[in-house]
């Protein structure tokens, strides 16, 4: 065990040496937060729309003041033809377009159904579909006052009872995609630091030759893997304790749930991003090849289909099936429970059991393998 | 005299490549063994499998008395290894580094060892420099002195001095013959045949077999031709005339070319009339004592 310390020891005088090491071990957390903070933001609080108004109404103007007056929308233009709205739409100059026709008022007073056309930029998918569904709300809840109105102006006292939904929303209560987005960067960082960093180093050594010196000294191959890992093992509790510390300071972005629970899956979850780091070592012979696979190989995949980019269940079911296999899919539940829900290892034990699981068998198999190769 | 280590029917193949094909020998407690040889004669891999970094196809080879297979950590607490490739922590200090190395050996008290070892190298007033920053001499004498910190009974050198500057060879071989007096032993292997003849014994190497085994004096006795040095010119066109046209070996060195003969009377007329014939002006001819160099390049004529 002594020997395992001075290897840690010779490790961190070498990280001191290494200040591009440093750079990306701190600023890169940074910069991750405040990117995932500020810039993927998936929050639609601000639809541009043009109205094409034909009828210029009292009627039609109350229907538009309602949309302003929702707080999701904002009038950029009011246009005096249908060839100018859709010019306006492909330049992107607003989401959603409104055409009201000309006998909008006549045709409602006279109890007729009158058709207001919607255009919906749709080319970002999510953004136009939820555009479109304030533009529904608004149009039904608009509608419905008409038709009470009318009613009431006729005597008819509406008996029919109705439904008010009373709407709670809780984790994240005010709908924000940063708290959703910010507390995933730890797996991010983690993964950076223990899969990343720990197959350079390791690689490193086999460049310079100094795995060959360290071979013929009497250093056993656990004592080598486990001087070589502790550092980074350190290091991703460090830079996580940074990352955490920019979500609930600087986000706001409070740990709900239990810290030590927090903490011993991301320990579990590092078992695997080491051993996966480890095993990039081995079949990496530069530091090239191992920055690549570790990019492509483990880096790409865990982003995208662990749940961190995209939702999982808007996935393909094979696709499904295939998150399973990425213990990162295991974490980012953890995390996000534990973090936004509060909740602990009563319900995400599953999860730390496959961490753990996962962990210890990409670990074992990859010290192995990192042990017969030295042979 | 005391073996200290011991080769027996050693195989070792990459591949369909036989690196190293059934070779035995013995090494002496404290002499300097030179394993010779042209690049990929098998030097390199028989040095990694005696130091427990190859592992050998078959043969039996002990090290301090001990089975390599067996007990490969054991053996390496009593060996030191220097690579061809300088191979030490570049970001560290000189200190730094011989410190590790005390460390992940056990010494505990390495602090005078490290001092005497680098007033030995002469890198004392270096002691605080990155290893990075060393001049190539200096960083081949910090990794001797690396893998000397543990006072090992054998120290194995792979080609310890290619491409290093004249002077700080001259210091390494100091350095070596120090550590030679106090009793260690030395196994290096090397393409230079000036450093061979400075080993109590050599073993050349060739295809990976062992086609000479002795002191240097006793390899070059054993050449029963006479080597006659030819000083020539134009020297080229003499060695290719001697191959070409006669049955004799030839080696070309400079200005002159060695013939090897076995009867000089009879056989070098004919080659000075072949040279005159075709307007090749000779200065100078006669017999020399062969050098190791006319030895090896002989040997591994006749062994392909």
């Amino acid at each position: 065990m002594k020997i395992v310390i001075h290897f840690i020891k010779k490790e961190f005088q070498q990280f001191k040496r290494d200040p591009k090491m440093f750079a990306m071990v701190l600023i890169a957390p940074i910069l991750q937060s405040i990117i995932l903070g500020y810039a993927a933001n998936l929050d639609i609080n601000n639809i541009n729309l043009i109205v094409f108004n034909q009828d210029q109404s009292r009627l039609s103007r109350d229907y538009i003041d309602k949309f302003t007056h929702s707080g999701y929308f904002t009038i950029t233009k009011d246009v005096n033809s249908y060839d100018e709205m859709t010019k306006d739409i492909a330049a992107s100059k607003a989401l959603i377009g409104i055409v009201i026709p000309r006998d909008f008022e006549k045709d409602i007073s006279n109890n007729r159904t009158s058709h207001v056309q919607i255009l919906v930029d749709g080319s970002d998918g999510n953004k136009g579909s939820i555009a479109f569904g304030y533009t529904q709300g608004v149009t039904s809840n608009f509608s419905q006052q008409i038709i009470l109105e009318s009613a009431a102006r006729r005597g008819i006292k509406t008996s029919a009872g109705s439904i008010t939904p009373e709407v709670r929303i809780w984790y994240n209560p005010e709908l924000k995609t940063r708290n959703f987005m910010v507390p995933s960067i730890t797996a991010l960082i983690l993964l950076l630091t223990t899969t990343l960093l720990t197959s350079l180093a390791v690689v490193k050594e086999k460049e310079l030759g100094t795995l060959e010196q360290l071979i013929v000294t009497p250093i056993k191959p656990w004592q080598m893997v486990l001087g070589k890992l502790i550092p980074f093992v350190i290091l991703g509790f460090a830079t996580m304790a940074l990352v955490n510390s920019i979500m609930i300071f600087w986000f706001g972005i409070p740990i709900r749930g239990s810290i030590i629970f927090y903490l011993f899956s991301s320990f579990l979850y590092i078992l695997s991003t080491l051993g996966l780091g480890l095993f990039i070592s081995t079949i990496s012979k530069t530091q090239q090849q191992a920055m690549m696979v570790s990019i492509f190989g483990a880096m790409m995949p865990m982003i995208y289909l662990s749940g961190f980019a995209f939702p999982i269940e808007n996935m393909p079911k094979i696709i499904q099936y295939i998150t399973y296999a990425i213990p990162m899919r295991y974490f980012i539940t953890i995390i996000r429970g534990v973090i936004l829900k509060g909740i602990g290892f009563a319900d995400l034990w599953r999860e730390a059991l496959m961490l753990f699981i996962m962990g210890i068998t990409i670990l074992f198999l990859s010290s192995l393998r990192f042990k017969k190769r030295l042979e | 005299m005391e073996q200290i280590i011991q080769i027996e029917n050693l195989e070792k193949s990459y591949g369909t490549i036989h690196a190293v094909q059934n070779i035995s020998l013995s090494i002496n407690k404290g002499e300097m063994f030179g394993l010779v040889g042209p690049d990929g004669a098998g030097k390199t891999t028989t040095i990694r499998i005696l130091c427990g970094l190859l592992l050998k196809d078959s043969g039996d080879v002990k090290v301090v008395d001990k089975d390599i297979s067996k007990y490969r950590k054991e053996i390496q607490k009593s060996i030191g290894y220097l690579s061809q490739k300088f191979s030490l922590y570049g970001d560290l200090t000189v200190d730094e580094n011989m410190e590790f190395f005390a460390e992940i050996h056990n010494v505990k008290d390495y602090k005078e060892r490290r001092d005497e070892l680098l007033e030995f190298t002469r890198l004392k007033s270096f002691r605080s420099r990155l290893a990075d920053k060393l001049s190539g001499g200096m960083k081949q004498k910090l990794a001797l002195a690396c893998s000397l910190i543990h006072k090992p009974q054998i120290i194995f050198l792979d080609e310890p001095t290619t491409g290093v500057d004249p002077v700080s060879r001259r210091d390494f071989w100091k350095i070596l013959s120090g550590l030679l007096k106090e009793g260690m032993t030395i196994f290096m292997s090397t393409p230079y045949l000036d450093e061979a003849e400075r080993c109590n014994r050599v073993a050349l190497m060739n295809a990976g077999k062992i086609i000479a085994l002795d002191t240097p004096q006793k390899i070059k006795e054993h050449m029963d031709n006479f080597v006659v040095e030819i000083v020539c010119t134009p020297v080229r066109k003499a060695y290719e005339l001697i191959k070409g046209i006669t049955e004799l070996e030839v080696q070309m060195f400079g200005d002159r070319v060695n013939v090897i003969v076995k009867n000089y009377e009879k056989e070098i007329p004919v080659v000075k009339k072949l040279l005159e014939k075709n307007s090749v002006e000779i200065l100078d001819n006669r017999i020399i004592t062969p050098s190791l160099e006319n030895v090896f390049m002989h040997l591994i004529k006749e062994a392909s």
